[in-house]
């Protein structure tokens, strides 16, 4: 059943301390940078974080990294100009890292979703992040064997729920919200605009509310640092 | 191809345009970050390309100034673009699925080094005190039909960059079916065979005082 709640804090209120929490965006776009704000705040940490990237700026999950609540990050791009907080706390040993192709990043969080045990890919066959991992010839082409990225929350952003849970995205902020929301065993959503049920076109949701465990309206979010 | 003069070395603008002019018509291409990236000054309407960015759009347009941006709307590089008619939007799944699945025709990318199999080094020097970081190279350079590599062809140290097998740590294997370079191009024909097919401001024998392995030249 949707909860449909008052605060960023109600939201992520139930995470707990180690728990592993997918964190949706790409840049600035989709980032839900008022649920990060309030996981800060709510104080939970030895958190494992699931992300395109490690942080940027001093905002956002780049504070929740300097607060040495992160004991764990899993992405395809960690370093970046501004990534200076992860930069450091990786290089003292302080934060474990798992670099993933992107690809392989999205479709394992895609597999947690859908119930897909593991599957075979070519990318990253003969490199580096392939190593100690299973191989198999399919198709004539070498290919890795990887497994789901499961979680116990997700972050995310929208631009409208309706009150069955059901979402629609803005462009490229939609990027890892709906394979996030349906990976997580609770997903938790901010959405600039709450509608009544029937307000959404059927036909145009992207995200049905079954994925959807908690929702809170944050009007006119802020944009995320870069 | 394009009707530049090619008595000397090319410039990175020039470079680009090289390889616009290689890429079919109607064709869906990814542009790399960084130098990749400025291909799309070449491409025409005529040309009917259309590009896909990672970040889960196809029909990218050109980069947004001033009132144009929109934070929602950026590029693979992060910066804010434009839509153009036709354009699409999808989840992050369904974009990498666009790459993994074989359905872009072409993809450009930067390189540190490539070598004469077409193995491709682009994400990561080996330094040990490197942080790694990969991005969607991987599932780039593996996905594509085709992927083309853009770079200069030796280091600012004169080193080779085009090898007979890379050193560093590999992005993808016997990926690469060309590379353009500032002095010529070249064709990855399988088998270790690479073929000049075209050289800018020097001949075969100066090129092959560059590349430490024997080249081919084109029938």
């Amino acid at each position: 059943m949707l909860n449909i709640v008052e605060s960023a804090a109600q939201a992520v209120a139930p995470i707990t301390d180690g728990a592993t929490v997918m964190i949706g965006g790409f840049g600035v776009a989709g980032q839900p940078v008022e649920l990060i704000d309030a996981l800060i705040d709510q104080g939970a940490t030895g958190l494992t974080v699931v992300n395109n990237n490690a942080g940027n700026g001093d905002v956002g999950l780049a504070k929740l990294i300097q607060l040495g609540r992160v004991r764990r990050i899993i992405c395809s791009f960690p370093r970046q100009a501004d990534s200076h907080h992860f930069d450091a706390r990786y290089r003292a040993g302080e934060i474990d890292l798992e670099v993933v192709p992107q690809g392989n990043l999205a479709e394992r969080i895609r597999a947690a979703g859908a119930g897909i045990g593991a599957f075979f890919t070519p990318t990253g066959y003969g490199t580096p992040l392939a190593e100690g991992k299973e191989v198999r010839e399919f198709n004539g082409r070498m290919q890795v064997l990887e497994l789901p990225i499961t979680a116990d929350f997700s972050l995310t952003k929208a631009a409208t729920a309706d009150e069955a849970g059901n979402l629609v995205y803005r462009k490229t902020a939609r990027n890892f919200g709906p394979i996030m929301a349906a990976a997580a065993e609770t997903s938790i959503v901010q959405v600039t605009d709450i509608v009544e049920r029937g307000r959404l076109d059927p036909e145009a949701i992207v995200t049905p509310g079954i994925y959807v465990d908690t929702v809170v309206r944050v009007p006119g979010p802020a944009a995320g640092s870069d | 191809m394009t009707s530049m003069t090619k008595d000397r070395a090319l410039s990175p603008d020039e470079l680009a345009q090289v390889v616009a002019a290689d890429i079919p018509a109607g064709a869906y291409v990814n542009l790399g970050i960084g130098q990749p990236t400025s291909v799309s000054n070449y491409l025409t309407p005529e040309d009917d390309v259309t590009l896909h960015t990672e970040n889960g759009m196809l029909g990218m347009g050109a980069q947004a100034h001033g009132e144009e941006i929109d934070p929602d709307l950026i590029n693979a590089g992060k910066i804010p673009v434009k839509e153009t008619d036709g354009c699409s939007y999808f989840h992050h799944a369904d974009s990498f699925a666009m790459m993994r699945g074989g359905h872009l025709d072409c993809c450009v990318l930067g390189a540190f080094q490539v070598d004469r199999n077409g193995n491709l080094a682009n994400w990561h020097t080996g330094k040990p005190d490197a942080i790694p970081a990969v991005g969607g190279a991987m599932d780039l350079a593996t996905g594509a039909k085709q992927t083309f590599v853009m770079m200069t062809l030796t280091t600012k140290n004169g080193q080779p960059k085009l090898v007979g097998e890379c050193t560093m740590p590999l992005t993808g294997v016997g990926c690469v079916n060309r590379v353009y370079t500032d002095q010529a191009v070249f064709l990855i024909e399988g088998d270790g065979r690479v073929v000049v097919r075209e050289t800018f401001g020097c001949d075969v024998e100066e090129l092959q005082e560059l590349v430490p392995f024997p080249l081919e030249r084109s029938a």
